[in-house]
């Protein structure tokens, strides 16, 4: 079969071509449709009216040149590329993070990296979500024993899709930086990281397959049909006050009490039995803000000169790479009032910094960030982690 | 605050062309929302200064080929779950943005933050006269309560008249949703 684009000048070499169109034996495939003489009209011939079809368009003297030559040529080659992919993506070193995976990939790309960077990295099960899938976080450590340590979390809201993608993009750029970066190198020396990359793994999986725009965990609520609890008014930090809603419903219901989402309670327990928490810090998408507390209450927290310096130093950070544009503040005067949320819980329990990032972008795409923008956003992002990481591992308490 | 009217701001921005990062125009704007009746759109008035560039020859050749499709343009999901637009339904997007504009507009309060964040659905709907119309089904995100709002919209376009929206509508949202 062989593809022809053929050059229009005029409606009526459009009309000769709709002609052809309705010759139904020559079994025309129009993959550009004749439509205006402004486009080109792309159409496939199988192999037996490709003669007929030449000596037609030539004897009417309408302009074509052959975009595919043999059809089947092409169609073979990428039956072969996709078995030779297929086959490369069961090794670690061709996940592609430049696009959005689904929770079994993600879930398969950590044992990968636990794998290649085993003197490092480390996979521990932390609890499983309502529907039973496991909340693994990864752990970054060159040893010791109970080090002061960082945590990072990322998807805590499901349909915020680049977040668990410049997570795992992350995770892959501190093993492979251990022993190259000077100051990842010293950090890790120091302390340990947990990331977790998929906070809400049942949402997330209902973004693949139901409901692209879900936010919330998938738990049942009693006496509603409504289904799902906002992790991020679930924290204990001013519980049930302004900014959640009542209202199971509701895309921001904060649930029957505090810790009542089991993806919650997890990372709650995990933190306290750590006990050497130094940052908390957070992944959300979109708008482009770096916030630390408060957002139960509009009061400052008493450490808000240096969590707002360390923010602005990181937003230069962010900007510095791709010019993109981060907005630092608290939680309350930088969005909206909004109580139960994890960084205030983690700030009131005596994890001094704490900081939740809005990634990309500020509306455009919003949920939707075309995953050419994954790589870009991560590397950005890691540029503002990294200068919080770096002032948390020069100012221990 | 205006007493026994509403609350008046006065903005100075800058507008940037989406589509030629280098175009931008200055704008000032002075809105004024209404105290009490939530279901008035904000007063908004503008002025700009300086010209965005010349779109004619696109809006043309969209026109074009819209007008003279043999069936009627439908199509779903854009961008789709991973932020990819087909070329060919750019322009679509576009003016779902700023038809969305409108309704964002009228819909607006003090207390609310709309983003178009998805078009579910958009078919044409052919006409004799010279415009195009649109039937969309659009997600509205509402930043403040975080709601993915459904909205109806039916749009009218011509390259020389402009966007027009001569009906919209919130859908209601089924609880498994």
């Amino acid at each position: 079969h062989q593809v022809l684009r053929i050059k229009t000048r005029n409606e009526e070499e459009i009309k000769k071509l709709h002609l052809l169109d309705s010759l139904e034996h020559l079994e025309l495939d129009f993959w550009i449709n004749p439509s205006t003489p402004a486009l080109p009209v792309d159409v496939r011939i199988p192999t037996n009216g490709v003669q007929a079809v030449k000596a037609f368009l030539e004897s009417h003297g309408i302009e074509y040149s052959i975009l595919i030559e043999d059809l089947q040529v092409v169609l073979d080659k990428e039956t072969q590329d996709m078995a030779c992919s297929q086959q490369r993506d069961r090794s670690s070193s061709t996940f592609n993070y430049g696009t959005y995976h689904t929770l079994d990939s993600i879930y398969a790309e950590l044992d990968h990296l636990v794998s290649e960077y085993s003197n490092i990295v480390s996979k521990l099960q932390i609890g499983e979500s309502y529907e039973k899938r496991p909340l693994y976080v990864l752990k970054f450590s060159t040893g010791g024993s109970n080090r002061p340590a960082i945590w990072l979390d990322a998807g805590i809201h499901a349909r915020e899709w680049v977040t668990h993608a410049s997570a795992i993009w992350i995770a892959k750029k501190i093993a492979s930086d251990y022993g190259k970066d000077p100051s990842i190198t010293s950090l890790l020396n120091k302390m340990d990281i947990f990331l977790l990359t998929v906070s809400n793994p049942d949402g997330y999986v209902f973004t693949h397959t139901t409901n692209r725009m879900w936010r919330k965990t998938r738990s049942k609520n009693p006496g509603s049909l409504c289904i799902g609890v906002d992790p991020n008014r679930n924290w204990d930090a001013g519980f049930g006050g302004p900014g959640a809603s009542s209202n199971p419903c509701s895309e921001s219901y904060h649930g029957p009490s505090a810790n009542s989402e089991v993806e919650v309670k997890s990372v709650v327990d995990f933190i306290k039995n750590h006990g050497k928490i130094r940052a908390f810090l957070t992944l959300h998408s979109y708008s482009q803000l770096l916030m630390y507390p408060y957002g139960y209450k509009c009061t400052e927290p008493a450490d808000h000169a240096e969590l707002d310096a360390v923010g602005r130093a990181a937003a230069s950070s962010i900007k510095s790479l791709y010019g993109t544009t981060f907005t630092v503040g608290s939680i309350c005067t930088t969005i909206y009032q909004a109580s139960g949320g994890s960084i205030d819980w983690s700030y009131d329990y005596g994890i001094k910094y704490s900081f939740a990032f809005e990634l990309r972008d500020t509306g455009r795409y919003g949920f939707l960030l075309p995953a050419n923008q994954i790589i870009p956003t991560a590397e950005e992002t890691w540029l503002g982690l990294k200068k919080i990481m770096e002032h948390v591992r020069d100012n221990p308490y | 605050d205006i007493d026994d009217v509403g609350r008046k701001y006065h903005l100075e921005l800058v507008l940037e062309d989406v589509l030629d990062k280098d175009g931008t125009v200055n704008c000032t704007a002075e809105v004024l929302y209404h105290l009490g009746n939530k279901n008035i759109a904000p007063d908004v008035h503008f002025t700009t200064e300086g010209e965005l560039k010349n779109t004619d020859e696109a809006d043309n050749v969209f026109y074009n080929r819209i007008k003279s499709l043999e069936k009627e343009l439908v199509a779903e999901n854009i961008p789709d779950s991973h932020g990819n637009v087909p070329p060919e339904m750019e322009p679509i997007r576009l003016l779902a943005w700023a038809a969305a504009g409108y309704v964002i507009w009228q819909n607006s309060t003090e207390n609310t933050k709309f983003q178009l964040a998805q078009i579910k659905h958009v078919k044409q709907v052919k006409r004799s006269d010279e415009y195009l119309e649109f039937d969309y089904t659009i997600l509205l995100h509402e930043m403040v309560s975080q709601e993915i709002i459904p909205w109806q919209m039916t749009v009218l376009w011509h390259p020389q008249h402009g966007v027009q929206v001569t009906q919209d509508s919130p859908q209601p949202k089924h609880p498994s949703e």
